[in-house]
């Protein structure tokens, strides 16, 4: 249950910026997680609930674009999507070539996209 | 007034400022020749009992600090204190991980002439896991009695780690836990992992684990000299 940190962080980074453009208010937050960030939507949502009373973002609605586990091998350059880690099917080989070089490329960031703001 | 709608791209990491702080605490340790690892695992592993150890085994040749990470009590630094090793307890009152700006609250605590700088954090084998303490090493602690399907149903601390210590190994006998299977399925999701099986109770496989701090010690110091 760490999102809670990780929303007061997003709170800093969402008043900055909105400061930074002139807002009156936030309407809008996209927020990418990545299936390998360790954030459990659910509980990142009731966070950003509970947090944003009395904020900037007080009306603003939250938006969680759910982001892949995707790998790249570097010998052969093959690029594989994880369908779900947690799968028991799931290796670290590649598929193409059977190297075990494969580079995590997508699925660990979290980030703040992008936000919808009124001036 | 007229209020007007616009689209705000950002792209701004939410990790960025504990990302920043560890990136500052690990510029500081690296300047100072400091090898800091930080540990990983569920309540009950065993991480201050490995730690008891290796630090009994290291502290002759080599100057050690401790920095425990619990909820509440000072229970694990007593521990630590009690084999002559300093130690700093960060309680966190509810929160389930460590984070960097919590280390840097009490760096200055730290003499900048230790070889090694062990960080036991809390006891959750999630949380822990998304937040970089600036560390140089991550050890994941899995102890026998906790099951061996683990790696894939906690995928996160077992990429994130170059190290896996298999603990309680003198349990092996009376317990279910197929040892090949979870380093197979450790391997799968993290290739780069080195796996120890120790015992603290019968001391198996700590002198292998010292052995490899030791060199990894003599590797940073030759990097950053």
């Amino acid at each position: 249950m760490h999102e809670l940190s990780l929303v007061a962080d997003l709170f800093t980074i969402i008043e900055q910026q909105a400061n930074q453009a002139g807002a009156k208010k936030v309407t809008k937050v996209v927020v990418s997680v990545g299936e390998l960030s360790g954030v459990v939507p659910e509980l990142f949502r009731s966070a950003f609930q509970s947090y944003k009373k009395g904020t900037i973002a007080d009306k603003a609605r939250l938006q969680l674009k759910m982001v892949k586990i995707k790998f790249k091998c570097r010998s052969c350059d093959q690029e594989i999507t994880a369908r779900n880690i947690m799968d028991e099917s799931f290796s670290y080989v590649c598929p193409a070539c059977g190297s075990k070089e494969m580079e995590l490329i997508a699925g660990r960031d979290l980030y703040l996209e992008k936000l919808e703001i009124e001036t | 007034m007229e209020q007007k709608k616009k689209e705000l791209l950002v792209l701004e990491d939410i990790l960025g400022s504990n990302k920043k702080i560890a990136g500052q605490i690990r510029k500081k340790l690296d300047e100072h020749g400091i090898l800091a690892v930080n540990l990983l695992s569920a309540p009950g592993s065993g991480k201050t009992s490995l730690l008891e150890k290796i630090g009994l085994e290291l502290k002759d040749n080599y100057r050690l600090g401790v920095i425990e990470g619990d909820i509440e009590t000072e229970r694990d630094a007593d521990r630590i204190r009690k084999i002559g090793l300093p130690a700093w307890q960060i309680t966190t009152h509810g929160a389930c991980h460590l984070e960097a700006r919590m280390l840097a609250k009490i760096f200055d605590q730290i003499p900048a002439d230790l070889n090694f700088l062990f960080i036991e954090n809390v006891g959750n084998l999630v949380c822990p896991a998304s937040f970089d303490l600036g560390e140089g090493l991550r050890f994941v602690l899995l102890s026998v009695p906790e099951g061996d399907d683990k790696p894939k149903k906690y995928p996160e601390a077992f990429i994130t780690s170059q190290v896996l210590v298999l603990t309680k190994c003198d349990l092996l006998p009376y317990l279910p836990f197929d040892t090949d299977r979870v380093i197979k399925e450790a391997l799968e999701i993290n290739p780069h992992l080195k796996v120890f099986k120790t015992s603290a109770t019968t001391g198996e496989g700590l002198d292998e684990l010292c052995a490899f701090l030791e060199e990894e010690l003599k590797l940073r110091l030759s990097q950053h000299a």
